[in-house]
């Protein structure tokens, strides 16, 4: 029960990063509130020019990689998605 | 003298066969094609659309992602002496609806015979029976027969009786409402271009081409497809999605092939300098390159530094920036310039140029800006400056930009009148604004409100009039215009729009509706939305809203004001 509820706060925190930094860095919309889920890609709030800055930010914020060919839709399109699999990359 | 196509490829077809022509970047791996492969591959759907009962002359419309069934459906279509024009696929971003209205003004106009397409297209194909269409075919790429030796049936290929000044192909300019005009080039234009083309670049035997453009785009389909498979110049082709997701793969084909030259669009260039990891070049050696041409958006000395600053080191030669201007009109490069000397960087008086519309060069102490030449016309290509009389104008005096040569258009397909317009006399008005220096040409803006983002053409009134849709959006009270973002090497749209006053404090959730709505209806990504009370916006005398005033006044009253606060 513990660990579950210590894996939904680190999620939520990821998600909470996330939010921020991807309205400010990306969309350069600072008081835009993404919700969790939001689609980001297949909505176009993250254009195709943008992918390759949402890959390096990943990187930077949390040093887990996503590759190109993860850049779409099918593998996530929400913070939710994006969250989960930061944490799965992690552990 | 060749006449056409398709017998300038089955010469190359005949005299080397076993040449791996073509190197296609595909989940992750190169496939090289020789031109056998090629032309086996072509003579399928050639093959295929003999079936269908398609004739020399016909439009086909080819809409398929990057793959070899795309190179193979476009020779198939010259085999069969038919015009071939590949269309973009619909994105997930656009809305099928948006899409499909296009599609239907393109088939309204161009009156394809058929479309070449591939299985996750099929439920758009259902829509199109939905009216009446010229259609008479629709080939999809996997019902095309593998095993067969197709070959030896086709005795003569009716592509070899197409003569010189007859359509090649269509080609449709990106953008908003680019599909509504298709430019129709003969064979022998493009020859013509062509082989002036590769005089102006000094095309060798080690020449390597790499390119990851658009193929329904005219520097993608000219400079990085018909040229070097025409010509028997090695191409290394990617998809625009890949590169877009990973720029560095550009580099590093470069770098496996020694490619020696590549086209970009002016954002490219910034691009690739700011979104590729150091890890990404490791053992990349760029020193192949001769020529890296900049070219369909507006060129930028800031981007070039950029570029050369972050790939010197992996041994980029600072005399591999090239330009070129060019237009789908005159099939491709009208100028080019950075190939046996350096380009030309004019520095030129900033008040002069924008308000006496004279480029002098800069005198100390004043305002300048970098004006990036490019380059002198290519050899069947003539360039001259009219005023708004339609005179010559004298060198550095700034003007609409006329061309003359023998690759231009037969035509905007179908619209006549359209083309009539785009001529004074026997020259082509390019909607271009510039000046002539030295026999150089240097570009200085657009004489239509056109933002160009990417090398896509967009039109402010189609965004506009979108925004114009959304509740609470005083009703013919919007301006769209395009501000150019110094870090991305391209424009951001700009949208104003005057809300009715019962909505003021709706103000959040309206932004958000214009957004997913432009963003659904154009494929543009807005990034500033400003909304602002009624009598904002400037009109004109005549009740028009005044783009270039507002812009003025946004970059005057915003900006600035941003600005001053920041500081």
């Amino acid at each position: 029960m513990e660990r579950i509820e210590e894996s939904l706060m680190e999620k939520r925190e990821v998600i909470s990063m996330l939010q921020s930094r991807i309205a400010k860095d990306i969309l350069n919309i600072p008081e835009k509130l993404i919700t969790h889920d939001e689609s980001l890609i297949s909505s176009g709030l993250i254009d195709s020019f943008s992918l390759v800055d949402l890959s390096m930010l990943v990187e930077d914020a949390f040093d887990v990689r996503i590759d190109d060919a993860e850049l779409n839709s099918d593998v996530f399109d929400s913070l939710d998605q994006l969250a989960s699999l930061i944490l799965s990359r992690v552990k | 003298m060749t006449l056409n196509f398709c017998e300038k490829f089955l010469n190359q077809a005949d005299k080397l066969p076993d040449k791996q022509i073509l190197r296609m970047l595909i989940d992750g791996e190169y496939i090289p094609l020789t031109y056998k492969d090629i032309f086996e591959g072509a003579c399928r759907y050639e093959h295929a659309l003999l079936k269908a009962g398609i004739d020399s002359g016909d439009v086909v419309i080819i809409i398929l992602p990057h793959g070899l069934d795309l190179i193979f459906a476009y020779f198939g279509v010259i085999l069969n002496g038919s015009i071939p024009s590949i269309m973009p696929f619909l994105t997930e971003k656009l809305i099928a609806e948006k899409y499909r209205k296009d599609f239907r003004s393109l088939i309204e106009i161009s009156r394809p015979s058929a479309l070449i397409t591939f299985p996750d297209f099929k439920d758009e194909i259902e829509h199109l029976n939905t009216y009446k269409s010229s259609l008479e075919a629709v080939i999809i790429s996997d019902e095309i027969g593998f095993n067969h030796n197709l070959t030896g049936e086709i005795i003569t290929h009716a592509g070899l009786l197409r003569l010189e000044n007859e359509i090649a192909l269509l080609q449709h300019s990106s953008g908003t409402t680019g599909l509504q005009k298709g430019v129709a080039l003969s064979h022998k234009a493009i020859f013509n271009q062509l082989e002036s083309y590769q005089t102006a670049l000094k095309i060798n035997k080690d020449d390597v081409i790499v390119s990851w453009l658009p193929l329904y785009h005219d520097m993608g389909l000219i400079a990085g497809f018909l040229l070097p498979l025409l010509y028997g110049i090695p191409l290394i082709l990617m998809s625009p999605f890949d590169w877009v997701k990973a720029p560095y793969k550009l580099m590093q084909a470069v770098s496996k092939y020694k490619g020696t030259l590549c086209w970009l669009p002016n954002f490219a260039y910034n691009f690739c300098a700011k979104k590729i990891r150091d890890r990404d070049l490791i053992n990349v050696d760029l020193s192949s390159l001769r020529a890296v041409t900049n070219c369909s958006e507006p060129m930028r000395f800031s981007s070039h530094e950029m570029f050369i600053n972050r790939f010197k080191p992996y041994g980029l030669n600072k005399n591999a920036l090239a330009t070129s201007y060019a237009m789908a009109e005159n099939v491709f490069a009208v100028t080019q310039a950075g190939i046996d000397s350096p380009i030309t960087y004019d520095e030129v008086d900033l008040i002069s140029l924008q308000e006496n519309k004279i480029a002098i060069p800069v005198k100390e102490g004043n305002r300048s800006v970098v004006m990036v030449s490019a380059g002198r016309p290519i050899s069947n290509v003539e360039v001259k400056i009219i005023d708004s009389s339609g005179d010559f104008i004298n060198e550095r005096q700034i003007g609409e930009i006329v061309i003359r040569s023998n690759c231009m258009l037969n035509g905007y397909y179908k619209r006549d009148e359209i083309t009539r317009n785009s001529f004074i006399d026997d020259w082509f008005k390019t909607g271009d604004f510039g000046y002539i220096a030295d026999q150089e040409i240097y570009i200085s803006g657009r004489k239509k409100d056109l933002i160009i983002i990417g090398g896509k053409n967009i039109y402010p009134k189609d965004l506009e009039t979108i925004v114009m849709g959304v509740e609470g959006v005083h009703p013919g009270r919007v301006v769209a215009f395009g501000i150019y973002n110094e870090f991305k090497g391209t424009e951001d749209v700009v949208i104003i729009a005057e809300i009715e006053d019962e909505y003021v404090d709706k103000k959040e959730q309206i932004i958000e509706i214009i957004r997913k709505k432009v963003t659904r209806e154009s494929a543009i990504t807005l990034r500033t939305i400003l909304l602002v009370d009624k009598k904002w916006l400037i009109k004109t005398s005549s009740g028009k809203i005044a783009r270039v005033l507002n812009k003025k006044k946004y970059i005057e009253e915003i900006i600035s004001n941003v600005k001053n606060n920041v500081s």
